[in-house]
């Protein structure tokens, strides 16, 4: 099931000599259990094409749908429910919030919904069981690694219904092995069924990748997808 | 590296046979460096004309080797030497990206993106094997799986800075005499400028 499309996507900054083309002419699918990257040099359009993803931003030209919805189609509101109900961030400095604990700033965006705070407690309580954090609902932030911190940012992109997981520098600000624990992390809540974009410059990151998007100058150049044997390449090694 | 390192490096363990030493070296590396069992009995002599081992009397039809003092000086000695970039194959690809820029009609980032794919895909592939974590506990089988990763991904970084120095690369003009190389520095800026518009051009297209 398609959970994110991109469709000829454009996006120009500014107009007439100034114009600046962030993104020209993209097209993107990412099915659930699917985890893309997406790689390039820095103003190559990675931050643009996420923003779009997530609905924060809406492009000059081409559709973005999220779970078959046309965000094309929403006023304001609408698009701010459909973000908080089906989209979750990741950011490299984790974005919870330091006066809230782990369940409270997982069960944050349900409370923002309206769910009842006995229902939305329970919902974050179970994502954090996902992340292997039981026991950690009642810590602050400042009381958690950073590794344990982003384990809690997955949890909260991933709580309710929430199934389309966009991921901007995820390990940026953790070491290689929490960096590796945490992408190992987001490759197993892909394979239960999420859908996930992870924006890195880390090729070894982009290796958890189903699929590995090259972006150069707002343009799609390659997609690296794997190899049907793993079990071969070891011989193909020597 | 050679063999030879790697058989004194596993007699340290105690003595073994031909058989033995070749089923613990594929063990120990992942299977990556399979050995022909010929290969573990040459090697094997000449490490005993050296004197860094000596076969002791044949149990069972199988002749068992044991390391000597010497041997193990040589083991330490190989440990505590860092391994010399210069002393690894030439590096095929650099040569072939040095290649490509001056033969004409080459689109050398098609060569760097290619390659990129390429190894982006292997880097992949290592990853899935890694993530399906199957013997977790092995802890050699990881370090060589985590080398060639760590490798392939040097690789990209080294092809992203490549492909960085391309965008700023401007071919010197071919000087053919005194004066044209006079105003080769003319020439560069002006073919500068020409593809700084063909980007601009790009840009608003």
């Amino acid at each position: 099931m398609t959970v994110l499309e991109l469709r000829d996507v454009h996006r120009t900054h500014g107009r007439g000599e100034a114009a600046v083309h962030a993104l020209r002419g993209v097209g993107l699918t990412v099915a659930a259990g699917e985890l893309v990257a997406v790689m390039g040099p820095s103003g190559s359009g990675k931050s643009t094409l996420l923003n779009l993803a997530g609905g924060l931003d809406r492009p000059t030209q081409g559709e973005v749908h999220i779970e078959g919805q046309y965000l094309g189609s929403l006023n304001r509101r609408e698009l701010a429910a459909l973000r908080r109900r089906r989209v979750g961030y990741v950011f490299q400095d984790f974005n919870l919030l330091p006066s809230l604990t782990a369940a409270e700033n997982v069960a944050l965006p349900l409370e923002l919904d309206g769910v009842s705070v006995r229902k939305a407690r329970a919902a974050a309580l179970a994502a954090l069981a996902e992340v292997d954090l039981d026991g950690y609902a009642e810590r602050f932030p400042d009381e958690m690694s950073g590794g344990q911190q982003q384990r809690v940012a997955i949890a909260r992109a991933l709580v309710g219904e929430r199934r389309l997981v966009l991921a901007d520098e995820p390990t940026g600000a953790l070491d290689s092995q929490t960096g590796e624990a945490v992408l190992r992390l987001l490759r197993a809540r892909v394979d239960a069924g999420a859908a996930a974009v992870l924006v890195t410059h880390e090729a070894r990151h982009a290796a958890w990748a189903d699929r590995v998007v090259f972006l150069r100058d707002g343009v799609i150049v390659d997609t690296s997808g794997p190899l049907p044997a793993a079990e071969n390449l070891l011989g193909a090694a020597r | 590296m050679s063999v030879r390192y790697g058989i004194l490096a596993l007699l340290e363990r105690g003595p073994m046979y031909g058989y033995q030493l070749r089923a613990a070296f594929e063990e120990s590396t992942g299977a990556t460096w399979p050995l022909n069992i010929g290969q573990v009995y040459t090697t094997l002599s000449r490490l005993e004309r050296d004197g860094l081992v000596r076969s002791l009397p044949e149990t069972d039809g199988q002749r068992p080797y044991e390391i000597t003092d010497a041997g193990r000086a040589e083991v330490a000695l190989w440990f505590a030497t860092p391994i010399s970039r210069g002393d690894r194959p030439r590096d095929e690809l650099a040569i072939k990206l040095a290649l490509a820029l001056t033969t004409p009609g080459v689109d050398v980032q098609s060569v760097v993106q290619t390659q990129r794919s390429a190894t982006m895909r292997t880097l992949q592939e290592y990853t899935r094997l890694k993530a399906r974590d199957d013997r977790p506990e092995d802890l050699s089988w990881r370090l060589i799986l985590d080398a060639m990763i760590f490798q392939a991904e040097s690789e990209v970084r080294w092809l992203d800075h490549c492909e960085a120095s391309l965008v700023r690369y401007r071919p010197a003009t071919e000087p053919t005499s005194t004066a044209a190389a006079a105003s080769a520095p003319a020439a560069t800026t002006s073919a500068a400028d020409a593809a700084a518009d063909e980007r601009e051009e790009a840009g608003s297209r």
